[in-house]
C-alpha cells in the first residue's frame, strides 16, 4: 500500500463495507460446505443403486492375469516409483510417468476370491462387452458374474437362447414362494412361538406360586401341559408346511460359466434376482434402478451388513425418534410450566435454569453410561423383579431395548424442550392471561386453555431442535439398546405389538457398523454413502414435518404474540 | 351508610339512598414498602356509571383492580380495610376467586381477545363454568354479542379468528365476552384509550345502555368522557381520594381546589 492508497484504504474501511464482504463470504463459505457434503452424499448414495456394464478384461500380466468378468466401478492412478514398488516390473518405458489402473468388481466370492481387484491399464490387453453376460444378485457370498450354461427346473434343463427368460421365471416363481415362507415365518409360527414362551413363564410361575397347594399346583401345571400339547401339535402342522414350501427350491438351480471357464451351480434358492447388465436399454436400467432402491429400502441386510437392505434400521430409527418425542413433549412442557408459572422466581430457580441449559452440553456418552446404569440396569432389574420373576435370570427389560433408548435420548433433549418452552410462555403477553383470569377461570384452566395453546409453537420449535439432535445420536444408543442386526422389528402382529424391550437397529450405528466394523471395505463404501443419504433424507423429512405443523399453528396465533 | 371521612368534604353522602353495589371501607394498598392507595372510603351505586379519573399512577387503576382481586397476581400487594360485594366481604376466606371474578367482569385498556374463534371467545367463560348445553351456549353468545352491539357485524363470521377483527370490534367483543358470564359488576379500565373516536364513540353508547342492567366501573384518562357517561365520579390523586360526587357537581362545581385544578387542565 503506497502513502497516497492509505487514506482511501483506510475510509474504506471505516465504512464498514469490508465487514460486509467478510461476512458475505463466510455465508458463501458454509452454504458451499454444506452444499459440497451433501451433494457429494447424494452422488455416491444414488449412483450405488445403477447398474453398471460388465466388461470383459483381457488381461496379459500381474496379479490377476487371465480373463476377469466385472463392473468397472473406480479408477485412478499412480506415479512410476509406486508402480514399479507394487509389481516389480522395472519394464516400463522411461516417458510413462504415471499409471493408471481400474478397480474392477468380479463378484463370484466363493469360487475365485477376491471380489475386488485393481488392474493396471497397461495390462489389459483386451476389453469387450458381451449381451450375454449376466449378473446374478445373492442371498450370500455376494453378486456373481458369467454365463449362462444351463437352467434346471422341475420340467427339465434349458439352455442356450431361452435359459435367460426361464431363469427369470424361475426367480419369480422362488421370490413368490420366499414371500409364502415367510409369510407363514412371521405369522403363526411366530405366534405359536409366543405362545409356547407364555405357556413355559406361566409353568415357571406356578412353580414359583408358594400359595399354591400341591394339588392345585399339579392341576395347573397339566392344565399348561395340555395346553403346551395342543400348541406342539399346531406348531408341528405348520412346520410340516414350511417344510413343503421349503421343498419348492429343490432341484432348481443355475450353471454359470465364470470367466475363468470353470462352471458353479448356484442353487436357486440362493439367487435374490438376475439382469443382463449390457443388453438393458436405458428404461430397462431405470427400472432395475428404481427396484434396487426399494429393495434397499424394504428388505434385511444380509452378509453381515454389506448387502441386502436396510429397513429394520430405517424402521428402528423413525421409531425409536417418535417414541423419544412422545416421551420429551409432556415432560418438558410440564418442567417448563412449572418454571415459568408456578415456581416462586428467585435465585433457586435461576440456578435450577442455568443447570438445565448446561445439561444440554454434556456429551452425550454420558448420557449414554446413565442409561445403563439407572434406566437398564437399576430400574429394568427392578421391573424385572417385580413383574417379570417368572423369566429371570433371563431379562426382560433389565437389558437394553427400545424404551431404555428413548428415554435415554428424551433425557439427553428434554434441556431443549424446556428452554424453548420457557421462552414461549415468556412471550404470551399479560392481558391475555389477565383476560381469563378475569372472566373467572383458575389458573390451571388459564393455563390449558388459552396459555399452551398459545404457546404451542414454541412447543414445537423444541420438539423440532430434540428430533433433530436425538435422529443424529449414536454414542449413547450404543450402551441402551441399538444393536448391530435385529431383523425382528420391536412392531409385529404379537401381543403387545410394540416390544419396548426389544433391541433394535439405528440408521446412525449402522453407518458406522458398515463403514468401519465391516470385513469387506470395498462392498461396504457404497453402502455407507447411501445410508448416510437416508438418514439425511429422515431427519429433513421428520424436521419438515414438524415445521409445517408449526407454521399452521403461527398462522393461527399470528397478531397475539409480542 | 358508611360515616363521612377526612377525603370525602361531603357530609351529604353523595350515594345516598340508592342501593350500593361495592363498598370500600379504609382501604389501603401497599406495593411491597410503597403505598398506593391511601384510607379510600366510597360506595360504588347499583347500576349506575361511576368514573375514576385523576393524573397517571394516581391509583385508581389499582382500585378497580381491587374489586375483582386482580391485584392478588401480583407479588409483594398487601391490602387492607374492607371491600364489600353486595354486603359480603371479598376476601373472606370462603370466597372463591373465580367466582368472585365471574360476579365482578373486567375489560382492559387493550383489547385482549383470545386467539380462538369469535364464537369461542364469547363462550370461554361459559364453557369454564361448564354444564351449559349447546343450545344455550349459540343463545347466550348471540345475546352478548347483541348487548356489546356486535352481533350485526360478526354474525356472518362465528367462525372466524377474532383476532382478524378490528380494534374496536376487538374491544366490543371483550365486552360480549365479559357479559356472557352475566356478572353484576363491570370492571372497564380505560377501555377506549388504544382506540380511534368512532370506536370510542360506539363504547360510550354502549355503556349507556350497559347500565340498564349492570353497575359499572369505568376507569378514564378522558374527562370529557367521564362528564358523558358516567352518573359519578371519583376524582383520585397520590392514592387519595379527593372528591367523589355525581358527574354533574364535580364538573360543575367542584368542592376541592385540587378537582378544579385538574380538571380545568392545571396539572395530569
Amino acid at each position: 500500500m503506497t502513502g497516497q492508497e492509505s487514506p482511501g484504504m483506510r475510509s474504506w474501511f471505516r465504512s464498514g463495507e469490508p465487514w460486509v464482504w467478510m461476512n458475505a463470504a463466510a455465508v458463501a463459505l458454509s452454504i458451499l460446505a454444506v452444499v459440497g457434503i451433501l451433494s457429494l452424499i447424494a452422488i455416491n448414495g444414488f449412483a450405488h443403486f445403477w447398474p453398471r456394464d460388465v466388461a470383459q478384461l483381457e488381461v496379459t500380466a500381474g496379479d490377476h492375469a487371465g480373463t476377469l468378468l466385472g463392473e468397472v466401478v473406480d479408477s485412478d492412478s499412480l506415479d512410476r516409483q509406486r508402480y514399479i514398488e507394487a509389481t516389480g516390473d522395472e519394464s516400463l518405458p522411461a516417458d510413462v510417468a504415471m499409471i493408471s489402473r481400474l478397480l474392477v468388481k468380479t463378484g463370484n466370492r466363493r469360487l475365485n476370491p477376491p471380489d475386488f481387484r485393481w488392474v493396471f491399464e497397461q495390462h489389459i490387453a483386451n476389453t469387450s462387452w458381451p449381451n450375454d453376460v449376466i449378473a446374478i444378485e445373492r442371498t450370500e457370498w455376494g453378486n456373481a458374474y458369467g454365463f449362462i450354461e444351463a437352467v434346471t427346473t422341475r420340467e427339465g434343463t434349458v439352455t442356450g437362447e431361452a435359459s435367460f427368460e426361464a431363469l427369470i421365471a424361475e426367480i419369480e416363481a422362488a421370490e413368490a414362494l420366499r414371500e409364502e415362507i415367510v409369510t407363514l415365518q412371521r405369522g403363526s409360527l411366530q405366534s405359536i412361538n409366543a405362545s409356547l414362551e407364555r405357556l413355559r413363564l406361566e409353568d415357571r410361575r406356578i412353580e414359583l406360586d408358594l400359595t399354591l397347594d400341591e394339588d392345585a399346583r399339579v392341576a395347573a401345571l397339566s392344565d399348561t401341559q395340555s395346553r403346551r400339547q395342543t400348541l406342539q401339535a399346531e406348531y408341528a402342522t405348520e412346520e410340516n408346511r414350511l417344510r413343503e414350501l421349503a421343498g419348492g427350491f429343490e432341484g432348481r438351480s443355475i450353471t454359470l460359466r465364470l470367466a475363468d471357464g470353470r462352471t458353479e451351480e448356484l442353487p436357486l434358492i440362493t439367487i435374490v434376482r438376475a439382469w443382463q447388465p449390457n443388453a438393458l436399454s436405458t428404461a430397462g436400467k431405470l427400472a432395475h434402478y428404481a427396484r434396487s432402491v426399494w429393495l434397499f429400502l424394504s428388505e434385511d441386510p444380509r452378509e453381515a451388513n454389506t448387502e441386502g437392505g436396510i429397513f429394520p434400521a430405517l424402521f428402528g430409527t423413525v421409531l425409536m425418534v417418535l417414541l423419544m418425542s412422545v416421551l420429551v413433549t409432556p415432560f418438558g412442557v410440564i418442567a417448563a410450566l412449572y418454571l415459568r408459572e408456578y415456581a416462586k422466581q428467585g435465585p433457586f430457580v435461576r440456578l435450577i435454569r442455568i443447570a438445565v441449559n448446561n445439561l444440554a452440553g454434556v456429551p452425550s456418552i454420558v448420557y449414554g453410561v446413565f442409561g445403563l446404569g439407572f434406566f437398564v440396569y437399576f430400574l429394568g432389574g427392578s421391573i424385572d423383579q417385580l413383574f417379570f420373576p417368572e423369566a429371570l435370570p433371563a431379562p426382560t427389560f433389565g437389558t437394553p431395548g427400545l424404551m431404555w433408548a428413548s428415554l435415554t435420548l428424551a433425557l439427553l433433549t428434554v434441556p431443549v424442550v424446556i428452554v424453548s418452552t420457557e421462552e414461549g410462555l415468556t412471550r404470551i403477553p399479560r392481558s391475555v392471561r389477565e383476560g381469563s383470569l378475569a372472566l373467572g377461570a383458575t389458573k390451571a384452566e388459564t393455563l390449558f386453555r388459552v396459555i399452551l395453546p398459545m404457546a404451542s409453537p414454541a412447543i414445537l420449535t423444541g420438539v423440532i431442535l430434540a428430533v433433530a439432535r436425538a435422529a443424529g445420536e449414536v454414542a449413547p444408543l450404543m450402551l441402551v439398546g441399538v444393536v448391530k442386526l435385529a431383523p425382528t422389528l420391536p412392531l409385529d402382529g404379537v401381543f403387545p405389538f410394540l416390544h419396548l424391550d426389544r433391541k433394535f437397529m439405528h440408521l446412525g450405528f449402522h453407518i458406522y457398523d458398515v463403514g468401519f466394523q465391516s470385513p469387506n471395505v470395498e462392498a461396504a463404501r457404497p453402502l455407507v454413502y447411501a445410508t448416510t443419504l437416508l438418514l439425511v433424507f429422515i431427519i429433513v423429512m421428520l424436521n419438515l414435518t414438524a415445521i409445517m405443523l408449526r407454521s399452521r399453528l403461527e398462522q393461527r396465533y399470528r397478531g397475539v404474540e409480542g | 351508610m358508611s360515616t363521612a371521612t377526612q377525603t370525602i368534604d361531603n357530609p351529604a353522602d353523595p350515594t345516598a339512598g340508592l342501593p350500593t353495589s361495592i363498598r370500600v371501607s379504609d382501604v389501603s394498598l401497599y406495593y411491597g414498602a410503597a403505598q398506593a392507595l391511601k384510607s379510600i372510603h366510597m360506595e360504588v351505586p347499583q347500576k349506575k356509571v361511576t368514573a375514576f379519573i385523576g393524573p397517571s399512577g394516581c391509583g385508581k387503576s389499582t382500585l378497580l383492580r381491587c374489586f375483582n382481586r386482580m391485584n392478588d397476581l401480583i407479588d409483594n400487594v398487601r391490602i387492607t380495610g374492607l371491600i364489600e360485594l353486595e354486603g359480603q366481604d371479598i376476601h373472606a376466606p370462603e370466597v372463591n376467586v373465580a367466582q368472585l371474578r365471574r360476579r365482578v367482569g373486567m375489560v382492559f385498556q387493550r383489547p385482549n381477545p383470545f386467539p380462538k374463534s369469535i364464537f369461542e371467545n364469547v363462550a370461554y367463560g361459559m364453557r369454564i363454568q361448564g354444564g351449559i348445553p349447546r343450545s344455550e351456549l349459540e343463545d347466550r353468545v348471540e345475546w352478548s354479542l347483541k348487548m356489546a352491539a356486535l352481533w350485526e357485524e360478526v354474525k356472518d363470521r362465528l367462525k372466524e379468528t377474532a383476532l382478524g377483527l378490528s380494534g374496536g370490534q376487538q374491544q366490543r367483543l371483550v365486552i360480549a365476552r365479559a357479559v356472557a358470564v352475566q356478572p353484576s359488576v363491570l370492571l372497564l379500565d380505560e377501555p377506549a384509550s388504544a382506540l380511534d373516536p368512532i370506536s370510542t364513540l360506539k363504547i360510550e353508547e354502549l355503556i349507556h345502555q350497559l347500565k340498564d342492567n349492570y353497575t359499572i366501573a369505568i376507569v378514564t384518562h378522558n374527562m370529557q368522557q367521564a362528564a358523558r357517561v358516567s352518573d359519578f365520579t371519583a376524582f383520585l390523586y397520590l392514592g387519595e381520594l379527593i372528591e367523589f360526587g355525581a358527574t354533574q357537581q364535580i364538573f360543575t362545581n367542584p368542592k376541592k381546589k385540587r378537582t378544579e385544578d385538574y380538571i380545568t387542565g392545571r396539572y395530569g
